[in-house]
């Protein structure tokens, strides 16, 4: 299976501090990743890098068939290009109503000029209440997102998420302070996005984890300390040291 | 879905493109150059200056309210769109009188001895004779209109690209702009710059080859005023009301998020900013006519940092509210410091008006901050009973209350 993405001995340092210490990572193109690991390992800045938020020092991290770097391209470009991102405080755009959070999400040309004269199409309306069934807000799309609730809100950035149609999607902690049906929830949109795409999602919550059932890869102080089955690296010693045993 | 027509969508701007008209009609019939005489051809020009004043506030609130850019420096587009007009007004009309004069000589003058008379009649007061370079296009009024909307524009392009490409933001940006504006206000100072310096440029409120009286022109401008206005308005409106407005007020929001999304946040900021800087020179163009003199005092930081205030105070984010800010604020600005308002005698000191409004203006902007964000366009939410948490996204309502608007106007 050809890697969708390739991220290779990357190293990135901050005031002298080694966030990120020759890692690698790579996911293919259909398959659901959990990242783990204590505070400071690198998981953020790992998302960063991937999103063009932080240059990294050295390494290289290549994108789809062609293999095109992701390193000189703005933030932007590398979100059009197919990455997509859910930070971890839900960020949805308050001022504004679900649809329209959804339909500013949806894949379309995103040059200023396209945009001004665009015109909402019969076609886009199904997609976003299409969308909106899906993460079971169909009947808040004439609210503003900023009256939601915070499980709401996360739904409705996963929902953006998907409204970009990426073919990788970076999931940072989708389930901190939800309630337990709500996980559920948010787990079976997880699941059901990884069918077609790549997700990586970072979390603390090692019952999340396991309820992804997917591959895990442990970092550690910038770099990667383990990969494998839950199972398989929770009985890692050196997990169990640094991550597990705290 | 089912769609609707613009106006459906947006019935403030039908309710407000229908305030300015009848506005415009009233004002009309009851000015001088109507006949009726109710009203002085010099309040005629403060109103349609004031319409102008409303223009560029609505592209600050363009920019600032919607875009979440507060430009400090607007007041720097206003005053080179009003220059570019000026320069032809003051050639032209200049031409006209050294050609005239010149038409009795028993020789007939060759083209360049006029061109060297108006040369020396405009600057001289510079202490120079010669037509500076950027007076190349001078005799075109074509070419002075288009650099109307070119120059603002392409300094807004220089500066937006340079300042948005280095994702300078917030309050750096902020200073970026008022050190843009205060560059260009000292160097116009200098004689040398070509622009008459601190002379600035005069009499600009005759129109060459035009015989009616000022009482008639008076009333074009104001039509022209209202005019642009409400094209502006409609513009505006327009921008912000489709997915696009949607964009930009995610950039105001969260910037990053928008980031993510795909969309190139610099490219949006820079459309906006040369958008309104355009806007801006063409009020511009349209006010110093009207003002009748342009210097470079009015491009002066403060001109801009006055412009963020009125639309504070209006209420940003809703453009009928930066209309009614510039034009509430900008008329009683006009009234107290006109001379016409009494002083208070408190015995101990003497409360003189025209000093005192500064700290009356400060100090409204002050609470207007800090306890009515929404400033006075914030009403017509209490009036239309849309008070927190209003669920309609972008302020726009059946603002019933409009009438207000041509009311504070009169």
């Amino acid at each position: 299976m050809t890697m969708l993405l390739e991220v290779s001995g990357v190293s990135v340092t901050f005031d002298g501090f080694r966030a990120i210490n020759n890692l690698s990572f790579n996911i293919g193109k259909a398959e659901m990743r959990a990242i783990i690991g204590p505070n400071g390992a690198g998981k953020t800045t790992f998302m960063d890098i991937v999103t063009g938020k932080t240059r990294p020092d050295e390494g290289k991290v290549l994108w789809g068939d062609k293999s095109i770097s992701l390193i000189r391209m703005s933030e932007a470009q590398i979100a059009r290009a197919g990455v997509g991102r859910k930070f971890q405080r839900p960020t949805v755009f308050e001022d504004q109503n679900v649809f329209d959070n959804l339909l500013l999400a949806l894949k379309k040309n995103r040059s200023p000029f396209s945009v001004l004269t665009y015109k909402k199409s019969g076609e886009d309306v199904t997609k976003v209440e299409a969308l909106a069934t899906e993460i079971g807000l169909r009947d808040q799309l004439g609210r503003k997102s900023g009256e939601l609730s915070h499980g709401q809100k996360q739904w409705l950035e996963i929902g953006m998420l998907l409204a970009q149609d990426p073919q990788l999607l970076l999931v940072d902690e989708p389930a901190a302070g939800m309630t337990h049906e709500e996980r559920e929830h948010t787990t079976s949109l997880l699941v059901e996005a990884a069918k077609t795409r790549a997700v990586v999602v970072v979390e603390h919550d090692m019952e999340f984890v396991r309820r992804l059932n997917c591959k895990v890869t442990v970092l550690h102080e910038g770099s990667v300390l383990a990969e494998g089955s839950l199972d398989h690296v929770t009985a890692n010693q050196q997990v169990i040291d640094v991550y597990l045993g705290r | 879905m089912r769609r609707e027509s613009f106006f459906a969508r947006n019935p403030s701007v039908v309710v407000f493109l229908l305030c300015l008209a009848a506005f415009t009609l009233v004002v009309s019939v009851m000015s001088e150059g109507a006949g009726a005489g109710l009203i002085s051809t010099s309040f005629i020009k403060t109103l349609g200056k004031t319409l102008c004043l409303c223009l560029v506030a609505v592209a600050m609130d363009l920019v600032w309210g919607y875009t979440g850019i507060l430009s400090l420096g607007h007041f720097a587009f206003f005053g080179l769109g009003g220059y570019m007009v000026g320069m032809w007004l003051m050639y032209q009309r200049t031409h006209d009188i050294v050609a005239a004069s010149m038409a009795n000589a028993t020789i007939p003058p060759t083209e360049q001895e006029i061109v060297d008379a108006i040369g020396t009649q405009i600057f001289g007061v510079v202490g120079s004779s010669e037509f500076p370079p950027v007076w190349a296009f001078a005799d075109s009024l074509v070419i002075q209109l288009a650099l109307v909307v070119l120059i603002p524009g392409l300094l807004a392009l220089v500066f937006g690209w340079l300042a948005f490409r280095s994702r300078v933001t917030g309050v750096y940006l902020s200073i970026l702009t008022q050190a843009m504006t205060l560059a260009l206000s000292l160097y116009l100072f200098q004689n040398d710059s070509g622009l008459r310096g601190n002379n600035g440029l005069s009499g600009l409120q005759n129109l060459p080859g035009v015989e009616a009286s000022q009482a008639v022109v008076s009333i074009w401008f104001l039509w022209a005023s209202a005019l642009a206005l409400g094209l502006g308005y409609l513009l505006a409106a327009w921008v912000v009301s489709g997915k696009f407005g949607s964009v930009i007020r995610g950039i105001r929001d969260d910037e990053a998020r928008v980031r993510f999304l795909g969309y190139s946040v610099e490219g949006y900021k820079l459309f906006i900013f040369v958008l309104t800087a355009v806007i801006a020179g063409i009020a511009g163009a349209l006010y110093y006519p009207q003002a009748g003199i342009i210097n470079p005092a009015e491009v002066a930081p403060i001109a801009s940092i006055y412009l963020a205030v009125w639309v504070a105070i209006g209420g940003r984010g809703r453009l009928y509210g930066a209309v009614i800010g510039a034009a509430f604020v900008s008329l009683v600005s006009t009234w107290f410091t006109g001379g016409q308002v009494p002083s208070v005698n408190l015995g101990f000191y003497r409360i003189d008006w025209v000093e005192w409004w500064q700290v009356i203006l400060g100090l409204s902007f002050v609470l207007v901050t800090l306890f009515a964000p929404k400033g006075i366009g914030g009403l017509f939410d209490l009036l239309a009973g849309r008070i927190v948490p209003n669920r309609h996204g972008a302020d726009y309502g059946p603002d019933k209350g409009s009438f207000q608007e041509a009311e504070g106007r009169e």
